[in-house]
């Protein structure tokens, strides 16, 4: 087997929060906690949670947007964790991101064109020719075409789909090996919303790229990726193949997930869905143990509540961070 | 017909803008047999919100046209003055969660002083039998008492949401328009506000439009869905019939692209993107996108009644 594109080892990013006149340090927001997960060349993976979960701060730290405080990123067997800045060149160009909030994601006063030749200005495209050839080949590959009909619009002239295009045209112009979509489309309607997750779906497959797509809504996962790993206050969950997370879910909270979503069926209006009590908890002060016992419905007091679980393999790539799984 | 609580027929409303008047709400029918919910489903911008503003009449001041018939309860609340709507109507039978409700909280207010003001103000309550009143809401929504002295910011975005269905319930309404009440709330929040939607539906025997764009939600309350397109209602259907058996192009075509999670489906997407308010084709609207388009399509399609109820506004239905 060769080796993946990217592996993340316990990797952690905590934000530390001031308060007061003196700025006196009240803590830390515990915001990604240890997270492994491995990325092969040419896969999608996807990462799910709620709101605040740690997705977004996962994303940019593996990116090197964020200085990890911990742990260890490998991206093509280079340990690319505390490389600075100057060296990391390469690395901005290999990586993307396609940013949270399309609509604050492109400058009102370009034009396509100009949004598009930036990143190249920026790492040494001199030759006028060349970047034109490559504006036009990232246009046709997110099929904003006819092509003459864009390159001139300005953002606001553009549909939300279309503006979603360009930030991906932005996003694959230097050819990079690996793109962190944080929420591409959940600012977007059903219908574009497919439009968009299969262009990038198609890019994968044409051009081995590797995707990294962090979401909220795990019923678009199933037609995206072929790993899901689930966040839940810092932490990564669970992970298994989509198929398995779907079919078997393990964890309490990956299942309680499973268990609210709908699908478009008359007799939902008849059922109450079960929902766990509670709220996430405040990552300046997780509770001890397995960060999800207050919600637990399947909690092992004096276990859950004071030790912190580790990932068990329950299967063969199956992993659960839950004690109700520890055999041993 | 009065077995309808509400009847809805030609309802029109246009916004006057510096380009031109955009149809927003354009020759819009549908009805709600009482205790039931109706879920209005379609994309951003297609009309939702202003249908709702419509019916609850809050209408900005840019408006052109608003005609129609509203029969609620028979009577047509299209002849009402103003006056006589917002003593009898507006927040007393019929009552409004907005869009982006969470942020229109006071947020220097604490909640229970929020919850009384109407109370004091509109139906003369004396402030301990409000405060009485507003508690006990609370508690059936599942949230303590002890909030009532809380200020906004100290409660999460689901308690916030669910303290203003409880704000809007005070009145004993009848009719409840709730207008994408869960779309910025987790998953899990979601569920919860659903359960209590439900709840409420059943215990209050409300009736209840229920606005979002999200296809597998609006499966969560509908007895019965009206599919929206640029400012018209395309289909109008039974929730048994609607999404298994879409019958207008559009509405196959929205059910194709819900991803669904236990159930394999080939998703496809409709390409092209809807036409603007301003200057709408003059036939059927979506007749650019449509899969099935022919030339009687370039005339505006006549409401088609598969039977006595539902319709689809399609030349496709239409025999001869
Ligand atoms: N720059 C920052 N400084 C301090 N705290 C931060 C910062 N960025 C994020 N956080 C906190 O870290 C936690 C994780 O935030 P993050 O944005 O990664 O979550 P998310 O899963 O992307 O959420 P969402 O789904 O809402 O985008 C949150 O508690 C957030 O408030
Ligand atoms: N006050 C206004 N003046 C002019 N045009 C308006 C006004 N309010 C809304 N519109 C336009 O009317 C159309 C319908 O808007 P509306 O808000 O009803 O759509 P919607 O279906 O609720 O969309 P969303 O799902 O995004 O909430 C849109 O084209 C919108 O831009
Ligand atoms: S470790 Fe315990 S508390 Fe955590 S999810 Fe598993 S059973 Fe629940
Ligand atoms: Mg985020
Ligand atoms: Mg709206």
């Amino acid at each position: 087997m060769s080796t993946p594109l990217l592996r993340t080892e316990r990797l952690k990013k905590y934000f530390e929060v001031k308060r007061g006149f003196i700025r006196r340090s009240k803590g830390y927001v515990r915001a990604v906690d240890g997270v492994s997960l491995t990325l092969n060349r040419g896969e999608a993976i996807s990462i799910v949670g709620e709101s605040g979960c740690g997705k977004t701060t996962l994303g940019k730290t593996i990116l090197r947007l964020y200085e990890p405080i911990g742990g260890k990123i490998i991206f093509n067997n280079k340990d690319i964790t505390y490389l600075r800045w100057k060296d990391l060149k390469w690395y901005r160009r290999e990586t993307g991101l396609i940013q949270q909030d399309p609509f604050g994601a492109l400058p009102s006063f370009m034009t396509t064109k100009g949004i598009l030749q930036e990143p190249l200005i920026i790492n040494g495209v001199k030759d006028k020719k060349e970047r034109m050839e490559k504006i036009y080949r990232s246009l046709e590959q997110v099929r904003l075409t006819p092509i003459e009909d864009f390159i001139g619009k300005y953002p606001h002239m553009l549909s939300g789909g279309q503006q979603q295009r360009l930030v991906i045209a932005r996003s694959i112009i230097l050819e990079p090996k690996l793109i962190i979509a944080d929420e591409p489309v959940s600012m977007l309607d059903a219908s574009v919303r497919v439009e968009i997750l299969k262009l990038l779906q198609n890019l994968q497959r044409d051009y081995k790229l590797s995707i990294i797509y962090i979401t909220h809504d795990l019923s678009t996962t199933r037609y995206f990726s072929e790993m899901i790993y689930i966040m839940y206050a810092g932490h990564i969950v669970e992970g298994a193949s989509t198929k398995e997370i779907l079919k078997s879910p393990m964890h309490p909270y990956t299942k309680a997930l499973l268990n609210v979503i709908p699908d478009p069926d008359p007799s939902n209006r008849l059922k109450v869905r079960e929902v766990p009590a509670g709220e996430p908890p405040n990552l300046l002060s997780p509770p001890s143990g397995c960060r999800f016992n207050p919600r637990c419905i399947n909690i092992i007091k004096g276990v859950c509540d004071s030790k912190e679980p580790p990932m068990f393999e329950v299967d063969k790539d199956h992993y659960v961070k839950c004690w109700l799984y520890d055999h041993t | 017909m009065e077995k309808e609580h509400l009847n809805v027929k030609n309802l029109l409303m246009y916004y006057r803008t510096r380009k031109g008047e955009v149809r927003a709400v354009d020759n819009v029918s549908f009805f709600l047999p009482r205790g039931e919910t109706v879920a209005v489903i379609g994309e951003s911008g297609c009309g939702k919100s202003s249908l709702a503003r419509s019916i609850i009449r809050l209408l900005p001041r840019n408006v052109s046209i608003y005609k129609g018939i509203v029969l609620f309860n028979g009577l047509n609340l299209m002849e009402l003055d103003e006056e006589s709507f917002m003593k009898k109507i507006r927040w007393i039978k019929i009552t409004y969660v907005p869009q982006a409700a969470l942020n229109s909280l006071n947020p220097v207010l604490r909640i229970g002083d929020q919850m009384i003001e109407p109370m004091i103000l509109h139906q003369k309550m004396q402030k301990d039998d409000a405060l009485h009143k507003a508690a006990n809401a609370l508690r059936n929504i599942g949230i303590s008492k002890e909030f009532i002295k809380s200020y906004p910011f100290e409660l999460s975005g689901g308690m916030r949401q669910r303290v203003i269905i409880a704000m809007s319930l005070l009145t004993n309404p009848e009719l409840m328009i709730l207008d994408e009440p869960t779309s910025s709330l987790d998953v899990l929040t979601q569920a919860n506000i659903m359960n209590i939607l439900k709840n409420i539906k059943k215990d209050l025997k409300l009736s209840m439009i229920f606005i979002t764009h999200d296809v597998s939600l609006s499966s969560e309350l509908a007895d019965k869905v009206a599919v929206m397109y640029a400012g018209q209602i395309v289909e109008f259907n039974d929730a048994d019939i609607i999404y298994h058996e879409p019958r207008h192009p559009y509405s196959q075509k929205l059910m194709e692209s819900v991803p669904t999670l236990r159930t394999d489906k080939k998703l496809s997407f409709i390409p092209g993107s809807p036409p603007s308010l301003l200057s709408p084709p003059e036939g059927c609207r979506f007749a650019e996108r449509c899969p099935y388009a022919h030339e009687r399509c370039s005339r505006d399609p006549p409401l088609v009644y598969i039977d006595k109820e539902f319709y689809v506004k399609c030349w496709l239905y239409e025999r001869g």
